[in-house]
């Protein structure tokens, strides 16, 4: 189950919320305004690249949704994120190609060398997991694809070996 | 007339109905009672537990019959071989991941998933499901949240938005990891929850329940230093027969009294009593606010969950606000000074405990702002819940005991303070004492027959020396939020309003006794009932305005001086403050 962090130090960055403001407010004009609450949070998370709470209570205020119902929504679906990514964010493809070719494997080993599950961060902030669908390179399968860069013909030890790349980078 | 009926057969049976209901409405009727679990006909349907199903001639899948409506010529089936089975594996899915810790547990005796179970027939378990492993949440002084006991019912969401308005709770996540919780998992200490305890009334589990402080206090009644100090709401008479299985309206005071000195409280006074004080300081400064023309409406704030509610949503209404403090508040600051005085005590030995319908007087007790003299005025606050099981814990036989009288010289109400407990009655009691504080004259016409009974916003109107005065009454924060709105709209629209902040007012707070079996917390009849044991208290008396009650008058001779004194402004009056924890949404709450 994932919480929300102390991260009201992102807090609202004014152009960003300028711009999030201007999106509600085009979707207030229509007549049943609170069907795009998820289109928003949408446009908030595109804009932060995850959901921060005092994101959450501007839209609240905007819309005029309580913030419980806003949570409920932002919790269920599992595309928004509400809690900083890392870094870097690894996708693994779970489509069939990748399944087959061994993707079970490649998220065990990325379960254990970072200690997370989906959805997660690891503490140090540098890398977040996620799935995905297919990525479109079956041929390389299995496949990851870290942050844009894809990463493929994955073994368990090919796979920590990409891993301790970034982690030297990250080190300089 | 008939002819505006329709033909359905429950059973095999013919019955005519009204058509636009549901099945369950029309069985119900027809004295078919199908099993059910997040349907309440006070919430909107939410078809989540599938509980109620029944079979419908023609139609393949089983339907939930708290949705389904009735139609001409149905054949409706409730109890088939193949029904029981499949409304048991429901349940036994249910209690799957279910702790298994039923004699340990706080509904023990009075859970509605217990009772299903039972009338299931499930009598052993065979599938060992996953189960949820949560903390709990201890943050709050009042209600208590254990995600472990949920069963997903959806009700407690659906009281606190649609019926209090407080849109403190959701659903959260999905599927197995679904849990109920504040917004962004927040502790309920720090979210919007007003403490008005309607989660808990309306739970079939244990999964919301008060802070308990039983032990705490069996503790604290058995050192010799304390003088042990009780004070008895109004509505906690009306309410506690019904948990040693009594019909509603009961009026048990002489027998509370009774099991408190066995319990071993040195004193037992009455709330009764100092809501008489509060109606004479608040009918005070209603009278002052007419002649000097400000601020109006005025704003009653004896009820504690109503309190936040105010202080988050309407910050704006502040100065509408009554300064006079409730009359638990006002009963254990005069407990402190005035009593502690009368029996040369020293007020830090005196342990003040009230006994109260509300889980919000709890939160209300530990308000720093009710601090009396750098101490808390009320120590411990005990639901009619947890008292009705201390007197059974003590093993004391409630029902036949000899009734016995409140001590003085706390003790003395007038029928005024009794109604204190029904929506209205504040209302009603004050304008009781104004009336005569104004005009010099006595009102004859004492009952305000149009602010009584369970409409959601009531109005009236009266006449003072020649002036109209407007009066509004709202009971359940949802009610509340209408008529505020109104107040927000036109300020001068009304002189006085009462809020309540539970459906019914007092007599239906957050920690009366659980409903009896086949009856729903909220139940109208019960809350009229109750209701009823209260006027009739008030028809009994041969006192029925508060400034008539002659140890109120000794009070004010002996020891305040008078109504809004300096001596009342310090112990009897309060503040309240703009109170915006994170994530509220206001000003326009609007329901989703
Ligand atoms: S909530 Fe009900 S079923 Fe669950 S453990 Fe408590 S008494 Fe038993
Ligand atoms: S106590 Fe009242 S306000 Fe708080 S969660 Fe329960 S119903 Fe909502
Ligand atoms: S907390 Fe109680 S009322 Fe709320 S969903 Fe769970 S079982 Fe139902
Ligand atoms: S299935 Fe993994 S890239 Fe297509
Ligand atoms: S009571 Fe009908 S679906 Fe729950």
């Amino acid at each position: 189950m994932t919480t929300t962090q102390a991260n009201d130090a992102i807090a609202t960055d004014d152009q960003k919320l300028a711009q999030l403001k201007e999106f509600i407010a085009q979707t207030q004009k229509d007549e049943h305004p609170d069907s795009f609450l998820i289109a928003v949070l949408h446009k908030a998370q595109e804009l932060y690249s995850y959901l921060p709470v005092p994101v959450m209570d501007e839209i609240a205020q905007e819309m005029a949704i309580p913030t419980a119902h806003i949570w409920g929504v932002a919790t269920f679906y599992h595309y928004f994120n509400l809690t900083p990514p890392g870094q870097h964010v690894i996708s693994i493809c779970l489509g069939t190609a990748c399944y087959v070719r061994g993707a079970a494997q490649i998220l065990q080993t990325l379960r254990d060398e970072l200690k997370i599950d989906m959805g997660q961060v690891t503490p140090d902030g540098l890398f977040s997991l996620q799935p995905a669908r297919c990525l479109g390179a079956c041929g390389l399968a299995p496949v990851v694809m870290i942050d844009d860069k894809i990463h493929g013909e994955l073994t368990p030890k090919k796979m920590i070996q990409i891993l301790n790349q970034y982690r030297k980078q990250a080190k300089k | 007339m008939d002819n505006s009926k329709i033909t359905i057969a429950i059973n095999d049976q013919e019955y005519k109905v009204d058509p636009g209901q549901t099945i369950m409405q029309a069985a119900d009727k027809c004295g078919y009672r199908i099993p059910r679990l997040c349907y309440h006909p006070k919430l909107s349907i939410e078809g989540a537990c599938r509980v109620c199903i029944v079979q419908v001639e023609g139609i393949r899948n089983y339907v939930a019959s708290c949705a389904y409506p009735v139609a001409n010529g149905m054949k409706i089936y409730t109890n088939t071989r193949e029904l029981r089975q499949a409304r048991r594996d429901i349940v036994e899915l249910l209690l799957d991941n279910h702790p298994l810790d039923c004699h340990t547990c706080d509904r023990d005796g009075n859970c509605e998933l217990q009772r299903l179970a039972y009338s299931m027939g499930l009598r052993q378990r065979h599938f060992e499901g996953e189960r949820k492993q949560y903390e709990k949440d201890l943050s709050s002084t009042s209600v208590i949240r254990d995600p472990d006991k949920c069963i997903l019912c959806g009700r407690c969401v659906r009281m606190c938005s649609e019926i209090q308005g407080v849109h403190c709770l959701t659903q959260a996540h999905r599927g197995f990891n679904t849990v109920v919780m504040p917004a962004y998992n927040q502790p309920f200490a720090e979210s919007v929850c007003t403490a008005c305890g309607q989660c808990i009334n309306v739970c079939p589990t244990a999964s919301f329940i008060e802070k308990n402080y039983t032990q705490e206090l069996f503790e604290k009644l058995n050192d010799p230093n304390l003088i042990t100090v009780a004070q008895v709401a109004p509505s906690v008479r009306a309410a506690i027969g019904e948990a040693f299985g009594l019909p509603p309206g009961r009026n048990m005071e002489g027998q509370i009294v009774a099991a408190l000195r066995h319990m071993g409280f040195n004193y037992i006074f009455d709330t009764q009593f100092s809501a008489d004080l509060t109606i004479m300081e608040e009918a005070s400064e209603f009278l002052e606010r007419v002649q000097s023309k400000g601020p109006l409406p005025l704003i009653t704030s004896c009820s504690s969950a109503w309190m936040k509610y105010m202080e988050q949503f309407y910050p704006d209404l502040i100065e509408n606000i009554s300064t006079a403090k409730s009359p638990m508040s006002m009963a254990s600051a005069m407990i402190k000074t005035y009593f502690a005085e009368k029996i040369k005590a020293d007020p830090k030995r005196i342990l003040s405990v009230a006994f109260m319908c509300c889980t919000a007087k709890k939160y209300e007790a530990a308000r720093p702002e009710l601090n009396v003299r750098g101490m808390r005025a009320t120590d411990i606050v005990i639901t009619t819940r947890e008292l009705a099981w201390m007197v059974k814990s003590s093993g004391i036989d409630f029902v036949n005991i000899k009734p016995e009288k409140f001590d003085e010289p706390l003790g003395l109400s007038s029928g005024a303070g009794a109604i204190f407990g029904v929506t209205g009655g504040v209302m009603e009691a004050a304008i009781r004492t104004a009336y005569e504080l104004y005009t010099g004259e006595t009102l004859i016409d004492i009952e305000l027959t149009d602010i009584r009974g369970f409409k959601g916003v009531k109005e009236a109107k009266v006449m003072l020396d020649g002036q109209e005065l407007r009066l509004a009454v709202a009971h359940g924060l949802g009610n509340a939020h209408q008529a505020l709105e109104m107040v927000r709209a036109d300020r001068s629209r009304f002189h006085f309003v009462e809020v309540m902040g539970c459906p019914g007012g007092c007599i239906g707070g957050g920690g009366q006794p659980y409903p009896l079996v086949n009856s729903l917390p909220l139940d109208e009849e019960s809350l009229k009932l109750r209701a009823q044991a209260l006027y009739g208290l008030d028809r009994e008396k041969t006192i029925r305005r508060s400034h008539e009650n002659p140890d109120v008058q000794r009070l004010y001779k002996e020891f305040l001086g008078r109504p809004l004194s300096e001596k009342s402004h310090e112990l009897l009056h309060t503040h309240y403050k703009p109170h915006l924890p994170k994530g509220i949404v206001s000003p326009n709450l609007k329901v989703v």
